[in-house]
């Protein structure tokens, strides 16, 4: 199979990434030539082989529905790189 | 006596014990260390003087007091710079996280600290531990000490050039696929690589959460050791890691190999290995032998499906991990107007490196609707059999030995145009991660240019323990490890 220009910019536009042309040619190369490698997985048959997301059976730990964390202060603001007083300012959403 | 920054990590912590040395002079050593050979090795991002100094102050008046001040009192560390530190800039080599500066410490950096160590520099890796070489760099450049014109491997490449360049007692790194195994070979030290679960993750970086561990990069297997010791065991805060209680490490130094036996994985003698590579690993093979292990061979028949279905699982999950970066709440946001799809877009184009980007872009598509089954699902289900190779080879053997990578250190620059070669300089570490096993690293011989040569013992889950048995009756019968390549 081959990826072609188009798809780039789909995935790129799915994974919010702005690329430049030459970016955006590279890419196009790179991923064909790495995909086409990972054709090699197409072969091996897997009928009825359960996937694996995870390495450990264990459940999902729960605990009590309890506060244990310090209440949020500015230590959660202090890395915005836009703030407004105790809130995080972006570009506007709303026109 | 030898100079401060040449004593192992526990000779250290026991002379601060014996009140024969301060913490704050083996402190001060490190730093003058890393002011002497740092500009040819270029493994710390940040130096952290005056807090490590503090720090060693403290320990010092514990000690006057009669407390004790704990397994690594005084001994001065680096963390990959990809595990946070409260108050102490935390980047994972990223511009996108050229200035953050975190408001918690990660568990292991806590435990660390708990356990008496000093914090002296955050250390260079690949971007968000992307990588095979510390050459994804966005913010230097990490030098081998044995060869300033080659890599020091990756992705932990500053936690393993650091150790070997005597700049610290010893290093944390995070290993994804080999990214503490390789570098420690590549430079000469001893990584492990812990069991998933082994080890808290909370405060560490996210790069494939489902394979991503924390481990001990040292100057020989005791250290290691130790400071696995002092960061292993569950933590209430990572809901990954294993309620399984720990054993002593140190202890099981002693044991010997008498009796074990080991597995020699056919598949990982591949074709187009570096000879001296395998005539070195063979010969520590024989070693153990004449020790008293019994050596079979056994084979891991889906090894040549782990690339791809490794690339396809850590791409997908990284894509997903690294969509927090959106210039809103950390990191970078670059300027400009426009809409708010537009500031994501700009950030995360101005934030990350080439391969991070191939990496999210991979993963993406590998997710992407139409693509789901024949990708990331298949490659879900391969990741069972390879799981089950080891299970199945584990059945018959205590541990696996093998090579650590199929070449010594490569030069700068050789593969960094080539992704897929350079992906396959993780062919033989990245199953294990796929598996959720432990590994180390430990050098057996120079090559003929002069280089570490890397060993690679993989366990069972959960037993670091033989690990390290095995791995220090292999160093007591050779002298390759403790080796300083800049004096």
């Amino acid at each position: 199979m081959a990826i072609t220009r188009e798809q780039v910019r789909r995935v790129a536009s799915l994974a919010r990434l702005r690329l430049e042309p030459d970016e955006e040619e590279r890419l196009t190369a790179d991923l064909d030539h790495i995909l086409a490698a990972f054709t090699r997985l197409e072969a091996l048959d897997t009928t009825g082989i359960e996937p694996m997301a995870h390495v450990e059976d264990v459940p999902v730990p729960m605990r009590d529905d309890a506060v244990t964390n310090p209440p949020a202060g500015d230590g959660l603001l202090v890395n915005a790189p836009a703030r407004d007083g105790r809130l995080f300012r972006v570009p506007k959403i709303i026109e | 006596m030898s100079a401060l920054h040449d004593l192992t990590a526990r000779d250290a912590a026991a002379r601060v014990r014996r009140r024969e040395v301060s913490a704050t002079e083996l402190t001060r050593a490190a730093l003058s260390r890393i002011t002497a050979v740092e500009p040819q090795v270029g493994a710390i991002l940040t130096i952290c003087e005056r807090e490590a100094l503090a720090a060693a102050e403290i320990i010092d008046r514990r000690v006057a007091a009669g407390e004790d001040p704990g397994l690594l009192a005084g001994v001065p560390v680096g963390l990959k710079d990809n595990i946070c530190t409260a108050g102490i800039r935390t980047t994972a080599s990223s511009r996108i996280l050229e200035a953050f500066v975190p408001p918690y410490d990660a568990t292991v950096a806590a435990r660390l600290q708990q356990a008496g160590a000093v914090l002296v520099g955050k250390l260079n890796c690949d971007e968000f531990a992307m990588g095979s070489s510390t050459e994804n760099a966005a913010l230097g450049v990490t030098r081998n000490p044995w060869d300033p014109e080659r890599v020091a491997g990756g992705s932990s490449g500053g936690s393993a050039a650091a150790v070997a360049a005597r700049e610290v007692h010893a290093s944390l790194g995070s290993d994804t696929g080999g990214s503490i195994r390789l570098p420690a070979s590549f430079c000469g030290v001893v990584g492990m690589k812990p069991t998933y679960g082994r080890v808290s993750r909370y405060g560490v970086i996210a790069f494939a959460s489902s394979l991503d561990q924390v481990g001990p990069l040292a100057r020989d297997v005791g250290d290691a050791a130790l400071v696995l010791q002092a960061i292993a065991g569950h933590d209430p805060a990572d809901g990954t890691s294993s309620q399984r209680p720990v054993p002593s490490y140190v202890a099981a130094l002693e044991g010997g190999v008498r009796g074990l036996r080991l597995g020699l994985p056919r598949e990982y003698f591949v074709e187009g290995m570096q000879p001296d590579v395998e005539a070195s690993v063979r010969a520590a093979v024989r070693t153990l032998e004449a020790q008293g292990a019994t050596v079979e061979p056994v084979s891991l028949p889906h090894t040549e499906y782990a690339i791809a279905t490794y690339y396809l699982i850590t791409s997908a999950e990284a894509s997903s991990n690294l969509a927090r970066y959106d210039g809103v709440r950390y990191g970078l946001r670059a300027a400009g107007g426009g809409t708010l799809a537009e500031m994501y877009e700009r950030s995360r184009a101005a934030g990350f490196g080439p391969e991070v980007k191939r990496r999210i872009m991979l993963g993406t598509y590998a997710l992407s609707a139409g693509y789901y089954d024949a990708y990331y699902l298949k490659a879900q289900q391969v990741r069972t059999l390879i799981r089950r190779d080891f299970e199945q080879a584990f059945a018959h053997v205590d541990a696996l030995i093998a090579p650590v990578a199929p070449s010594t250190a490569f030069r700068l620059g050789e593969r960094v145009d080539d992704p897929l070669t350079m992906y396959l300089s993780d062919i033989l570490t990245i199953s294990l991660n796929l598996a959720g096993l432990p590994g180390i690293s430990l050098p057996c011989g120079l090559d003929a240019a002069g280089l570490p040569i890397g060993l690679q013992l993989i366990g069972k889950a959960f037993d670091e323990a033989t690990l390290l048995r095995i791995a220090a009756a292999y160093e007591a019968a050779s002298d390759w490890t403790a080796r300083s390549p800049i004096p």
